[in-house]
């Protein structure tokens, strides 16, 4: 088998003279272009060694003439990213809400921080356009739960609504169905009164006895008529804006077993400066008071 | 020592055999009785079953005797028996594996589809996926093609009589226990290596059997040199073996359930899997391949192989630079500058050593390019070294920090993947099946050579639509994901940019579709062929009636 060295007819190369199971091998020199090419990549690596921290030595690693760190490269990049937009961060950490929101500078700088913010930190609950969703509320419109001045919203962001946080919002709707508080006829009669009130009830003799359970049971925080009252966060009944949906199975079962949202506190998560910028970028979106 | 006489002995060792598989199977029933869950009570009652079967089979083997359609070729009697065996898993496998790539992507174009079940979700389904295209369909395609390439290179019967059959019966075990783990939820989180140390035990077995066999072929070879093919497959069988025990070291829980914990942590273990997986796609997908393809176009195109030297040139640049190559992954991760400096640089290096495999390929084909217009099989080939050299130019390049801050994470690197998994891996694998299956079942040629070419448009096409759409949508979220305003704030949250992907995934899945029918189309094709009927057919460029070209590859 071994020197049966032949010329190829169509390429008029000679073959090295093996042969396996009809394959032969043609005696082609490596092409030039691809040998350079390889001692190109070769050189180039060789001198990316030298420059840049290559290779390993028993307690420590070349460094390379640049004395290049990657962590040192993030802590400027960083830095640098800091130092540009410390100038309108150190004012707004010394203003107040109300002088943030006066100043057109410093509110355009906190309307575009405060919406990245709350594309990275709130969009996942409140949605993109804050429009909310069921359980989430809808921060464009001018319905709020525990008030819409920049302070109440700033209080909420801080300290959230029932987290784990001391200071946070807090309240309890009783279970009136669940800890059988009311009858379900009671609390028939009552959701149909609650719809009446937005004028979308279509039972009023029934609407007419839940006005007196209501009196009894439910005007104590969300007061006559159903206005709701931001200091127990009680909201209000008779706008037509529902957070847990305004179809009557949804208020009875609101009623029934209660409703009880959860926002965490974001401060220590959140630096002061971009809580404000989030208090700001909610209290513009339509309905700050 | 090729003759029938071996293949029916009855050896000591045989009995040997019987005593190991019958204490196997009692294993699998201890394992059984003693389950700490339910995948691992599982497993055991599958290997019950493989110990069990494999006692049967040998009783009737030894009764029966050998290979019925066995013909000798040159004075050997090869083992063709467990090629064709590995040729029609690899069809199975083949179908699997893509199928379930076509699910996960349209899971990512519409969640829905993850129907809310355990069993069903994207986590349990992606490796499933990757499981079944990389080790079932592609280990298949190797250790058929490895088979019939060591046996024909080296003239010279596969070595052992029951090994080679326990090389693909545990292989397929293998298989079976990963992929019904993953979807119960058995998984260590390891990319690519994520059976658990059971499933793992199983394989280094299977595999060191799958080392002996190769090896003891080529001692016994009937040819003075080694053929480069070899070289190839040798490298990958070797090399896997290693990574697959290093990345794998681990401390079951308890003998009798699932769970274990790796033995390293932190970027250590990053390291490793990322050098396992690195050369998961250099071993397993690149050597090994490049051993079909050494074979396989020299064959199909008659012609004789373009450059010994280089052969020998880019196998060893190749081989000593992959190793290298795996920091690549973890660019401006906690691994320290210095290891990542040289995953790039053995990166940019590796460029050439690869495109020499495609040099070879491609030039192989001087003096038989007509061949590319009339035969659809070879054009098949020619294609996936094609691919293979336009996606071991963008590795390196993706390699490149300032490149990778970019690509890292995104899509891009999943089209990447695609274009040599689906190009490279997938067309190479075809073409080699193309030419296997009228062989070995001793047909005159393929059923139809135009459905060959039909599979061929309809897969090309899905690849273009996979690799096109995923590069936009790659470089798209890239961008999004560092866009920042004139005041120094990000521009987009993150679920914009999985919003903007959409598109994208609906024109991936629909590029995935077209390359699952091109596959159906093969087997179609496979299978009428293996039944030995004959389409009568005009094939472009050749008058009616003509040999086909699979038969030239006799």
């Amino acid at each position: 088998m071994a020197d049966n060295k032949e010329v190829d007819q169509i390429s008029g190369v000679e073959t090295t003279g093996h042969e396996w199971d009809g394959i032969k091998e043609l005696n082609n020199p490596l092409p030039r272009w691809w040998l350079w090419t390889f001692y190109a990549t070769c050189l180039w690596a060789f001198a990316y060694w030298i420059v840049m921290p290559a290779w390993p030595l028993i307690s420590s690693h070349t460094a390379g003439v640049l004395g290049y760190s990657s962590r040192e490269q993030l802590a400027k990049t960083v830095a640098t990213a800091r130092e540009a937009q410390s100038v309108y961060l150190n004012r707004i950490e010394d203003a107040s809400l109300e002088e943030i929101v006066a100043d057109s500078e410093l509110l355009e700088f906190a309307l575009a921080g405060g919406g990245s913010a709350f594309a990275v930190n709130c969009s996942q609950c409140h949605g993109r356009g804050a429009a909310g969703y069921v359980g989430y509320p809808n921060l464009n419109d001018d319905d709020w739960i525990w008030g819409g001045s920049l302070e109440a919203i700033s209080h909420a962001i801080h300290f959230g609504i029932r987290s784990d946080h001391e200071e946070t919002r807090f309240n309890e709707m009783p279970a009136y169905g669940r800890d059988e508080l009311l009858t379900r006829e009671e609390i028939n009669d009552v959701a149909e009164y609650v719809l009446a009130l937005s004028g979308s009830g279509e039972d009023a003799a029934a609407a007419a006895r839940g006005e007196v359970t209501f009196a009894e049971q439910c005007s104590a925080c969300h007061m006559e008529n159903g206005e709701g009252n931001y200091e127990l966060g009680a909201p209000n009944l008779s706008d037509a804006i529902w957070l847990y949906g305004g179809d009557k199975s949804a208020v009875v079962e609101s009623i029934t077993n209660s409703r009880a949202g959860m926002m965490p506190a974001w401060t220590g998560r959140l630096d002061e400066a971009t809580i404000k910028q989030l208090a700001v970028y909610v209290h513009s979106l339509g309905g700050g008071e | 020592m090729n003759s029938a006489s071996e293949v029916k002995a009855t050896s000591p060792l045989t009995y040997g055999l019987g005593l190991i598989l019958a204490a196997g199977g009692l294993m699998g029933l201890f394992l059984v009785a003693n389950a700490r869950d339910g995948a691992i009570a599982l497993h055991g009652y599958l290997f019950v079953a493989f110990c069990t079967l494999g006692v049967f089979w040998m009783i009737k083997r030894h009764y029966d005797g050998a290979d019925p359609i066995a013909r000798e070729e040159g004075g050997v009697l090869y083992n063709d028996g467990v090629v064709r065996a590995g040729c029609i898993a690899s069809l199975f496998w083949g179908i699997v594996g893509f199928l379930a790539g076509l699910v996960i992507a349209l899971q990512l174009a519409y969640p829905a589809l993850n129907l809310d079940l355990p069993w069903t979700n994207f986590g349990r389904l992606r490796p499933v996926h990757t499981s079944a295209v990389i080790f079932a369909f592609g280990g298949n395609v190797l250790l058929a093609t490895s088979f019939h390439v060591v046996q024909r290179t080296c003239k010279a019967r596969l070595a052992g009589d029951w090994a080679p059959w326990f090389v693909f019966w545990g292989y397929q075990l293998f298989i079976v226990m990963a992929a019904s783990g993953y979807v119960l939820g058995v998984t260590q989180s390891k990319e690519y290596a994520e059976p658990e140390w059971y499933v793992d035990l199983w394989l280094t077995i299977v595999w060191v059997v799958y080392l002996l066999v190769f090896l003891g072929t080529l001692m016994k070879r009937r040819e003075p040199h080694i053929y480069v093919a070899n070289w190839f497959y040798l490298a990958f069988i070797v090399t896997i073996a290693m990574l697959h025990i290093v990345n794998n070291l681990a401390l079951p829980v308890s003998l009798t359930g699932a769970k274990s914990y790796q033995l390293f942590a932190g970027v250590q273990d990053a390291l490793t899997q990322w050098w396992y997986g690195h050369n998961a796609v250099g071993f397993f997908l690149t050597a090994g391949f490049l051993g079909i393809m050494y074979y396989f176009v020299p064959k199909q195109a008659n012609r004789p192989v373009y450059s010994y030297r280089l052969s020998i040139v880019h196998f060893w640049s190749l081989i000593f630079l992959y190793i290298w190559a795996g920091p690549h992954h973890l660019h401006y991760t906690a691994l320290p500058d210095w290891a990542q400096t040289l995953g790039m640089t053995f990166s940019i290096m590796l460029w050439m050593p690869s495109w020499g495999g495609m040099i070879n390929g491609l030039m192989t084909l001087s003096g038989a390019w007509d061949k590319l217009r009339t035969d659809p099989v070879l054009r098949m080939l020619a294609v996936s070294v094609a691919f293979y050299g336009m996606s071991t130019f963008e590795g390196p390049v993706m390699s490149i920090k300032a490149v990778n801050s970019l690509s890292h994470y995104t899509d891009w690197t999943v089209g990447h993947v695609h274009s040599g998994a689906l190009g490279w891996v997938g067309f190479v694998s075809f073409g080699a099946i193309y030419y296997l299956v009228p062989k070995l079942w001793h047909r005159t040629r393929l059923y139809s050579v135009n459905l060959v070419s039909l599979h061929f448009w309809v897969a090309t096409i899905g690849i273009v639509l996979y690799i096109t759409a995923m590069w936009v949508s790659g470089i798209l979220q890239g961008l999004m994901w560092r866009a920042y305003d004139s005041l120094g704030f990000l521009e987009f949250s993150f679920v914009e940019t999985v919003e903007a992907m959409h598109p994208f995934y609906v024109i991936r899945a629909l590029g995935g579709a077209l390359y699952l029918l091109g596959a159906l189309i093969m087997v179609y094709n496979c299978w009428r062929t293996i039944r030995g009927d004959l389409k009568e057919e005009k094939v472009a460029g050749l008058p009616a009636a003509a040999p086909q070209p699979a038969a030239a590859a006799q």
